[in-house]
């Protein structure tokens, strides 16, 4: 029994991680196609059916290009810097349920890694570990634009974690559970979060922007200021992990932001799907529903990215500090009146 | 493998790092000795099943502390490898309070064994966040109140300090 769980675990785990890497993979595809539409341009269509092996093709030149190392003392921290930040960005799917469960064989599979009552926890854990992936390799890089660049990064990363924490708490104060297979069960339906939760649902929106080091908020790479962020002497494959790395974060955030706001992989009429095709038939489709939800985040990012303009570094320290912290906060005590109000008359 | 020899590892590990941050000279391998230092207490936290305080620990001395620390390294050019030695007065205080803590630390243990028991005998799972939230927000209201108030002056004396800087210029 125990080694059957395992072995069923260790399976789902690598498929997690190979979807992962999927998704990354296709999205450097799709984010230069939906550039590319959004400037009128035809966008990469050489390798393969419509530009379909392009990732492919981005990896098999980033593999074979020259493996330069700049003259630094640090040569281990030099390859850790890459290395932690895909690590950080891969650690969080283990406790994201990716769909309820499935019935194979008299057998029930669970779709989640691992399901710990402090999931929330977890995440914030290795999203905070995260910061060290650009500090660490910022500073070993022995560059002056390095490091000025991971010391914008990170001191990016650490504000906009207090406002994503505090955003967060009120949707915790709401579902009473830090649990993730809780929260996406409690939305059944069309129950959503974002309904409950708008002014957190945005907060968060806008603190994942900038975690995933994405525009409006990509101050770290910079380039008019600082050449090429924290990654400027990295080359071939380390290059390649941190920018790879930050396609799975993306991934990872878009998952986040659907469990926690958009239902995760509830859909209206499930329990219809279930009681006329079977309880598996809506599971599977809830999983499907759940990757659509995740696409749209996916899509929606890059949809700002070609939209907006970067911001200013002193205008993203007052958007963090001044705006979305006390709007968080304002959020936690007026979910607290309502949640009393509601207890009471309702 | 048994839990034992999983502690094994992750002590030494813990002793391990903490000797190379206290002998690593360039200051930044120490702070980083350290952040190595903090993940092996929390997996020690782990193998009690402790997993809310293991989290929390990350998140507070790995996340946040260190973070800190690494930026004010950077920041202050601190990396020349050449580094002062103390004096004596300096090193005896912190041996002492390192004493003194670990006198209040073994009370702790030994005044929290039968509370461990009272819930082992009613079969809760006191490592839970709902039996700790309970306990602190009804037992320990009081003090948990006075130490949100110290971290809410602490957090307001750092705004002040920063403002003061701003009209000095």
């Amino acid at each position: 029994m125990d080694s059957a769980l395992i072995i069923e675990k260790g399976i789902f785990i690598v498929v997690i991680f190979a979807i992962t890497m999927l998704m990354a993979m296709y999205s450097t595809l799709a984010e230069r196609k939906i550039a590319a539409w959004l400037q009128d341009r035809i966008g990469p269509n050489r390798a393969g059916k419509g530009g379909i092996l392009q990732p492919l093709a981005d990896g098999l030149k980033l593999f074979a290009k020259e493996e330069f190392m700049p003259d630094t003392p640090n040569k281990f921290l030099f390859i850790l810097g890459p290395a932690i930040s895909m690590t950080m960005a891969l650690l969080t799917s283990a406790v994201l349920p990716w769909g309820d469960k499935l019935e194979i064989a008299g057998h029930t599979v669970i779709l989640q890694a691992t399901d710990i009552d402090v999931a929330m926890l977890y995440v914030f854990a290795v999203l905070s570990v995260g910061v060290y992936g650009i500090m660490i390799g910022g500073w070993a890089s022995n560059n002056k634009y390095s490091l000025m660049a991971a010391l914008r990064a990170s001191s990016q990363l650490i504000s906009y974690e207090v406002a994503m924490g505090l955003s967060i708490v009120a949707l915790i104060m709401m579902s009473g559970t830090m649990s993730l297979r809780e929260i996406a069960a409690q939305q059944e339906g069309m129950n959503w979060n974002v309904f409950y939760q708008p002014l957190g649902f945005i907060i968060f929106l806008v603190c994942s922007f900038a975690e995933t080091n994405r525009t409006p908020f990509d101050l770290a790479e910079c380039e008019a200021e600082l050449i090429g962020g924290h990654h400027t002497e990295y080359s071939s494959m380390k290059m390649g992990f941190y920018l790879f790395g930050e396609y799975a974060a993306m991934f990872i955030s878009s998952a986040i932001l659907a469990i926690l706001y958009f239902g995760a992989y509830n859909y209206p009429g499930m329990s219809w799907v279930a009681e006329n095709w079977g309880a598996n038939m809506a599971n599977i489709l809830g999983i499907v529903v759940l990757f659509i939800k995740i696409c749209f985040f996916i899509f929606f990012y890059m949809w700002v990215r070609w939209t907006i303009p970067r911001f200013r570094y002193d205008q993203l320290m007052n958007l963090g500090w001044k705006m979305l912290i006390p709007l968080a906060i304002a959020n936690i005590v007026l979910t607290g009146v309502i949640i009393i109000i509601a207890d009471k008359y309702l | 493998m048994s839990l034992l020899t999983i502690f094994y590892i992750l002590a030494a590990v813990t002793l391990a790092t903490g000797f190379m941050t206290v002998i690593s000279k360039n200051p930044i391998h120490s702070a980083i000795y350290l952040v190595l230092c903090f993940f092996s207490i929390g997996g020690h936290y782990l193998l009690f099943n402790a997993q809310f305080l293991a989290l929390v620990h990350i998140i507070v001395y790995a996340g946040a502390i260190m973070v800190l620390i690494l930026f004010t390294i950077m920041l202050m050019n601190l990396n020349k490898e050449n580094e002062p030695i103390k004096s004596i007065a300096s090193v005896l205080a912190a041996v002492v309070a390192f004493a003194l803590l670990c006198f209040v630390m073994l009370a702790v243990f030994i005044k929290a064994m039968p509370q461990i028991e009272n819930y082992q005998s009613s079969g809760q799972d006191y490592q839970s966040i709902k039996v700790l939230g309970k306990v602190l927000l009804n037992e320990y209201m009081v003090p948990f109140e006075f130490v949100s108030i110290l971290l809410l002056v602490a957090m307001i004396g750092a705004v002040l300090l920063s403002k003061k800087q701003k009209t000095v210029e």
